[in-house]
């Protein structure tokens, strides 16, 4: 079968999430990526099984990308789209099924079995498998579940395509990057540090900072911290927040409500560290240590600093 | 759209602010349908904006405005958390995975909203009491169908259970995330 890889990214380079759904479509047939605007070699592609990349013009609204992806699948003649289930995958998904009079499976979190597909719902408490009801089909695939293929060390080459793309109606007035302090973006972290409540005030958060740092970790809180304004509000996870799926998720001082949990139950390994040992967050976890934050975290981060 | 069923939800939008209430009668099956249906529907009123949340809260697909939007060839501004007008364009904010961005689009438009939009009201008895006389109007689907099947649902597998380790020796948290888990 062949299929279309739409990727995003980011100062040439293909995003981390984009490689993995280029690795999925990979796994599936021949797989052909789009890409918008400038590329640094090929962007990371043909390392995760891509052979051709096909470069579009820069700076495109969403709906001049659901045009340049539509139309890069009609000229493969591809029934297959994927996307990542990200923020630019959720705003372009969408258009291309109704271009391509496609259904579409979004959130996919494994490689297929067949033509069944399978993802998560009800915010990751159960999975549901799922077949296309049509000729064409979109997926997209759900950030750090599927995994990276291995790299191969292939280079994919690169050729221009050119298609009526509408004018743009979007305007950009002004943008700004969220200051991560150098650390990995939320969404694509593979090992967080995160705190609640239970850490009272945002005076305290050098403690949980000196942690992430030590493990080398992206920090991210509950939603009331992020609410009472102690912590940005990008670093709020949960079902009203982002969902993240580390390798490696710590909250401290997190109570563990099912709307938290929505958010970070598909993390590989949980470890909770809270003072209740009735919290419920430790019937999620893999690891647990009942203890006071204010004494325990300050001797974990040395126990990390030390490895 | 949906059944009867909807209708009290319905009602509550009215008794919280909005002034007339459309169900379009039919079951839901999947995004590609609803797109579809609401699209259809919109296609025939004239609207300065289609409002929409994040996603269901059941199947989590943050799928259906931008199909809204592309039936209905407009701008759509996913996951957005403020929403202005200045100059007759509406101005909004997005945090997407490169940045915060502040954008306009002129004309009319899809959102869906993120958390900062707007705080969440509570019907009081006098919107309860207006919302019983406020209309609501039942129209027929168009029939579109859906683009998806699901074949079955599972449970994921059970944790194994939570490890404890004495708060005294987080150093053997670190070691077993280190050579059991293989995380670190
Ligand atoms: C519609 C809806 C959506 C929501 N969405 C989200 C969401 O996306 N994300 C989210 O996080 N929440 C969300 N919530 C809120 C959620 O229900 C909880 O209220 C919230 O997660 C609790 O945050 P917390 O664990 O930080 O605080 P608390 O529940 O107050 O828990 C604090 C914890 O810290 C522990 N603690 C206190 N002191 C110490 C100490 N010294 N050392 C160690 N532990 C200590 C306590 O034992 C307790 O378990 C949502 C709620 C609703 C209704």
């Amino acid at each position: 079968m062949k299929c279309i890889a739409f990727i995003q990214t980011k100062g040439g380079q293909a995003t981390k999430a984009s490689l993995e759904a280029a690795g999925f479509a990979a796994g599936i047939g021949e797989a052909v990526a789009v890409v918008s605007g400038d590329l640094d070699g090929d962007g990371g592609l043909g390392s995760v099984g891509i052979q051709r990349v096909l470069q579009g013009a820069g700076d495109l609204d969403d709906s001049q990308l659901g045009r340049l992806v539509s139309a890069a699948a009609e000229h493969e003649g591809a029934s297959l789209v994927v996307c990542a289930q990200d923020h630019l995958g959720k705003s372009i998904a969408g258009r291309v099924a109704v271009r391509m009079n496609a259904g579409l499976i979004a959130g996919v979190t494994v490689a297929p079995d067949g033509d069944n597909y399978t993802r998560n719902v009800f915010s990751g408490k159960a999975t549901a498998q799922v077949k296309g009801a049509t000729d064409n089909l979109v997926i997209t695939t759900t950030p750090n579940a599927i995994g990276m293929p291995a790299a191969s060390g292939a280079t994919a080459s690169i050729e221009a395509f050119d298609t009526e793309l509408g004018e743009r109606k979007v305007d950009i007035l002004e943008a700004a990057s969220p200051s991560t302090g150098g650390r990995a973006p939320l969404p694509e972290a593979e090992l967080v540090v995160s705190a609640g409540r239970g850490m009272k005030g945002p005076e305290n958060w050098g403690l949980i900072e000196d942690l992430a740092d030590a493990v080398g970790a992206t920090t991210a809180c509950s939603r009331p911290v992020s609410d009472i304004g102690w912590r940005p509000h990008h670093e709020h996870v949960g079902q009203t927040g982002i969902a993240i799926r580390p390798n490696l998720y710590i909250a401290v001082g997190i109570s563990g409500a099912i709307q938290h949990l929505a958010g970070v139950n598909g993390s590989k390994v949980i470890v909770v560290i809270n003072k209740d040992p009735e919290a419920p967050f430790f019937k999620a976890a893999d690891y647990g240590i009942v203890g006071d934050a204010f004494d325990v975290v300050p001797k974990l981060t040395e126990a990390f600093k030390a490895l | 759209m949906g059944g009867a069923d909807c209708d009290p939800i319905l009602r509550k939008a009215l008794a919280i602010g909005a002034h007339e209430a459309v169900r379009i009668d039919a079951e839901p099956q999947d995004a590609m349908q609803v797109a579809a249906e609401i699209a259809a529907y919109a296609k025939g009123q004239s609207f300065d904006a289609i409002l929409c949340g994040k996603e269901t809260i059941d199947h989590n697909s943050s799928a259906v405005p931008a199909m809204i939007a592309e039936h209905l060839d407009v701008p759509c501004i996913a996951l957005a958390t403020s929403l202005d007008y200045a100059d007759g364009k509406a101005v909004m904010t997005r945090e997407t995975a490169l940045g915060i961005e502040k954008i306009s689009v002129g004309g009319s438009f899809v959102l869906s909203a993120a958390k900062g939009m707007a705080e969440q009201r509570i019907p009081n008895m006098r919107g309860i009491m207006a919302a019983r006389t406020k209309p609501l109007q039942v129209v027929a689907a168009q029939g579109a169908a859906p683009g998806t099947r699901i074949e079955r649902f599972a449970l994921p597998d059970e944790k194994a259970g939570v490890k404890l380790v004495d708060a005294e020796n987080p150093a053997e948290l670190v070691r077993l995330l280190r050579e059991e888990a293989k995380v670190i």
